[in-house]
């Protein structure tokens, strides 16, 4: 069997799943008024307080909390549109079909009274229902809801092996051969398969930064992946990244900016996932991942002192709100503490700002020296 | 002959030359042009008030100065009749629409007056008749079924001023100065020449008599023009045909309005109007129970003014102080009789004939400061909560009745009795929760057989001022709304507890009919034409407690529609989404369309079971 086909059969597996997840929820309404009785979904409370961490499994999960959606005023029109959204799930799957967050709005829009009058809250339905399978192990793109965004840009020793939509044949796509160029990500990667050497993946913050490397190709010098996560990494990213440190079981180092957004935002939900999708965590997350730099020590140590700019009042406040009520940064002492180190220098410090010591100095002098103990990698 | 002709002059004046016949025969008839009416009426004016300015020695420009002797060959004695036409306005026929009213109104209220009297339920038939030729002109008709008038009174009763059996009694009557008819009579004979017709029988065994009648306006004394028997098919009754300048119009403050006030105010009579287009409207009576006949009564001592006491000491028959308290006021016993003297210092075996000013003024200040026992109320006979309801809900179709009646109460020593009832809300606006928890509408279907149109007047829009109606004695108060102590307090009052909107010193707004009806022995009207209720501190207590009571019932109902219109929106709001519930799972579950629809249903039921209100 080819590997093609052997993709294919496992989402045809996964499909399976779907869909009787979606049919026993139905089953489930469908019995409560059979029974005379008012129905209701339990979907599980998407907020950062209901968040629990497990260092052991590396990744937020979602908490106990549940929202309860039954035939009242203020929850019939969400309760009905959930079971539409579920209905278009089905569909999409019996179609081999696909929507995007704004497909499925505008599919809404021929649903009479029930219609979505806005993306955001077909988007806030569609992430319930996913929060509500993702407890059976069922994420979006089973369901068939792709995000908008793709995925950031692959540089380095990677081979992608992707199938041809149309012909359903393999595809090997070589990552170190696009030249001053990139691999884009795709939207889902679920089919993807890796064939790699490289020794580790570096998820590198800014498109500058990417360029920089790919340009004079760092990841030939390091035998490394490059991966451009252009800030927050999208879902497609993250799942790319850890998926292939999966498969290739390869470490993951993170390299972004010395602030708390590129602390407590962008390396945060590459590691362990965000707030509000938790329940996206248990696929998207990358436990693996280790912070390489720019730490806040990194700056006393390589004199960037010169090259950085103030706190502002919004990263003092996030930085504050990380160590109090973020249960990753709370159960790292590390992480307390050079936080704490960056919350009384008082400074910041971006990525190229080791371009004070020269363009190329973060290629020649600061990536090899801190390459050489990944052991010192915060968590 | 100069007095007479004097007189008529001004008549003419008065009334632009429409005058009695004998006017024909005085000066060239002056132009009718309402601009030069006040002009004339000052002259005569003048010339008549002229001694009062002599003692101020005003000049006259080109004219003599009278002395003593010449003023006195003018002064002389006014009619009562002759001041009336002058003054016309305060009797209610300021104008020609209003004279028309006026003239009914006073007719039905004697009709009524008389049959509840006799004890019988009254009929009344209301006619009012174009003249031929003329459309500034109409014969008024008011036909009763009351006890009738002996044949020897019919002149004075209809053709004197301030004759009646009224005056004299402190009980609570319609009429009260007995003014009234005579004084549409004598408009119509000063603006049309025509006498005052009348019909009127006994008994079936007692021949029907025929009047034509005039009153001699400088005399004040009927004039028999017509007097002989005649055939009559009514067993008994009253009828009285005044031919008058009016003006017929319909809506507010009309005649179609004022009869309809009535009917609801007198649930036990029966109308019958016949208006000039022919159409004719009956009021039904609402219940065949007459209300009790009033009790004449002694005054009470907590209305007599010092002036009052001191004639009534004077008169007394009483030969002690403790017996006067006693035989000439109502509720004053010997204890009380007692406690009075014993505060004013007077012995209670002293002469009552003998008190002197000072006296008089302790006895009176006693009198105040004694807790004495109101008025024995057997004298207000109030409409009552019950028949409120009736007459409201037979001439005003509305959604929610409510009616209040309060005790009596006492002013100046006149017992009275305030009493409210409201219909709100136009039928089939709000809704209600039948057994099954199933919201419908309410009120519809059940149009009465009311005259199409007449109705509508009464209950206004929602953004509209509410509709008050003002009642006396069961009269119906159509003019002089704002100077009124009832339009006061239902200002006053603050009706956006009760769920009315309210603009500031303003009718609260809402689809709503207001009815306020005082009953006492003695009305205080603000003017003899009766329009207007003076504001006494405890009447407008009374009003303000009743209108409160019924406030708080209106309130809840308001409260409940608004519940009930809010459940009905969410109720509305939720099943637009049912249906979707059903295709989903349909298309989740591939349902058939019968199953669907089923689980549509099912929704619906559990919906209304499982939402209370």
């Amino acid at each position: 069997m080819s590997p093609a086909k052997k993709a294919r059969k496992g989402v045809k597996r996964l499909d399976k799943v779907t869909l009787a997840c979606i049919d026993r929820t139905a089953k489930g309404v469908l019995q409560i008024i059979e029974k005379g009785e008012k129905p209701s979904l339990r979907f599980p409370l998407r907020s950062l307080s209901n968040v629990r961490y497990d260092p052991s499994k590396g990744f937020f999960q979602l908490g106990r909390g549940r929202k309860l959606r039954t035939l009242t005023v203020n929850t019939v029109k969400l309760f009905a549109q959930s079971l539409r959204m579920m209905a278009l799930s089905k569909e999409l799957i019996e179609t081999e079909d696909f929507a995007t967050k704004r497909d499925a709005y505008y599919q809404s829009k021929n649903w009479g009274e029930a219609r979505f009058s806005a993306q955001e809250e077909s988007d806030a339905v569609m992430d319930d229902i996913e929060a509500l399978f993702s407890l059976d192990g069922v994420s979006r793109e089973q369901l068939r809801f792709y995000p908008e965004e793709h995925g950031g840009s692959v540089a380095g020793e990677l081979q992608v092996i992707d199938i041809d939509p149309e012909t359903g044949k393999k595809i090997v796509i070589d990552c170190t051969g696009f030249g001053s160029g990139s691999y884009s990500i795709p939207h889902s990667v679920e089919h993807l398969e890796f064939k790699t050497k490289a020794k580790f993946l570096l998820a590198i913050e800014t498109g500058g930064m990417f360029q920089r490397l790919n340009y004079h190709k760092f990841w030939r010098k390091a035998n490394c992946i490059l991966v451009e996560l252009g800030g927050v990494p999208t879902r497609a990213t993250r799942r790319f990244i850890r998926k292939l440190a999966d498969d290739a079981k390869i470490p993951v180092y993170a390299f972004v900016d010395c602030d708390p957004y590129g602390i407590s935002n962008i390396y945060r939900t590459l590691k362990v996932g965000s707030g509000n999708a938790a329940h996206l965590s248990q696929f998207f997350c990358v436990p693996q991942a280790r912070f390489l730099g720019v730490t806040p020590q990194d700056i006393i140590d390589f004199k960037l002192e010169e090259a950085t700019h103030p706190l502002q009042e919004i990263d003092i406040k996030r930085a504050k709100d990380a160590l109090k009520n973020d249960p990753f940064f709370r159960s790292h002492k590390k992480w307390q503490k050079a936080i704490n180190q960056l919350l009384k220098m008082k400074v910041r410090a971006e990525q190229q700002a080791l371009a004070k010591w020269g363009l190329n100095y973060v290629i020649d002098e600061y990536l090899p020296r801190k390459l050489k103990d990944p052991s010192k990698f915060l968590p | 002959m100069a007095k007479k002709r004097s007189s008529t002059r001004r008549q003419r004046g008065l009334f632009d030359g429409l005058g009695a016949p004998e006017a024909e025969e005085a000066e060239p008839a002056p132009t009718p042009e309402p601009g030069e009416k006040k002009g004339k009426e000052a002259k005569a004016g003048g010339r008549r008030k002229a001694p009062a300015r002599t003692g101020r020695k005003v000049s006259v420009p080109g004219g003599n100065r009278a002395n003593a002797e010449d003023l006195a060959k003018r002064q002389r004695e006014i009619s009562v009749s002759e001041f009336f036409t002058k003054n016309r306005h305060l009797l209610g026929f300021d104008n020609p629409r209003k004279a028309l009213l006026t003239a009914v109104k006073e007719g039905v209220d004697n009709a009524l007056d008389a049959c509840e009297e006799a004890g019988i339920l009254p009929e009344i038939f209301i006619q009012i008749r174009p003249v031929p030729g003329r459309d500034d002109r109409f014969v008024v008709v008011v036909e009763d079924n009351g006890p009738g008038i002996v044949k020897s009174q019919v002149p004075s009763i209809f053709a004197k001023l301030l004759y009646g059996s009224k005056f004299h009694s402190l009980r609570q009557t319609r009429g009260q100065q007995g003014i009234g008819i005579s004084a549409a009579g004598m408009y119509g004979q000063l603006t049309t020449g025509h006498p005052t017709k009348i019909l009127t029988r006994t008994s079936p065994k007692a021949q029907a008599w025929y009047f034509e009648l005039r009153v001699d306006t400088v005399r004040n004394r009927p004039e028999k023009l017509v007097e002989e028997p005649r055939e009559w098919d009514k067993p008994h009754g009253t009828r009285v045909e005044i031919e008058m300048e009016a003006r017929f119009q319909r809506g507010q403050r009309s005649v179609d309005d004022y009869l309809r006030q009535t009917a609801i105010a007198n649930p036990h009579a029966t109308f019958v109007y016949e208006a000039p287009d022919g159409v004719t409207v009956r009021f039904h009576r609402a219940t065949e129970e007459l209300p009790p006949l009033p009790q004449e009564i002694k005054p009470h001592p907590y209305g007599v003014e010092l002036g009052l006491l001191i004639r009534l000491l004077k008169a007394t028959s009483a030969r002690w102080m403790t017996g006067f308290l006693q035989s000439d006021f109502c509720r004053v016993g010997p204890k009380v009789a007692e406690e009075i003297l014993a505060k004013a210092k007077i012995s209670p075996r002293a002469n009552p004939r003998r008190m002197g000013r000072a006296e008089a003024d302790r006895l009176y200040r006693a009198i105040n400061s004694t807790k004495i026992t109101s008025p024995p109320t057997s004298c207000i006979v109030p409409i009552g909560e019950e028949l409120i309801l009736e007459g409201l809900k037979k001439e005003v179709e509305a959604d929610f009745y409510a009616a209040a009646t309060r005790p009596p109460s006492v002013y100046r020593g006149n017992p009275f009795q305030v009493e409210v009832g409201l219909a709100f809300g136009k039928p089939g606006a709000t809704m209600e929760v039948d057994e099954k928890g199933r919201i419908i509408p309410v009120g519809n279907g059940k149009r009465s057989r009311k005259a199409a149109g007449a109705d509508a007047e009464l209950l206004g829009a929602a953004d509209e001022p509410i509709k008050l109606l003002r009642f006396a004695n069961r009269v119906p108060l159509l003019y002089q709304q704002s100077a009124c102590a009832v339009t006061k307090t239902v200002i006053q009052l603050a009706w956006k507890n009760y769920g009315l909107q309210h603009p500031r010193g303003a009718l609260p707004l809402g689809p709503m009919v207001l009815l306020v009806h005082l009953a006492s022995v003695w009305v205080p009207f603000t003017s003899e034409s009766k329009e207007a209720i003076a504001s006494y501190p405890e009447i407008l207590k009374e009003i303000k407690l009743a209108l409160q009571e019924v406030g708080r019932k209106l309130g809840a109902h308001i409260r409940k529609g608004r519940r009930i219109a809010e459940e009905y929106k969410k109720r509305t709001f939720i099943e637009k989404y049912i249906p979707h519930i059903g295709i989903a799972l349909q298309e989740i579950l591939a349902l058939p369309d019968k199953k669907r629809d089923r689980i549509v249903e099912d929704l619906r039921g559990i919906l209304e079971r499982s939402r209370k209100l």
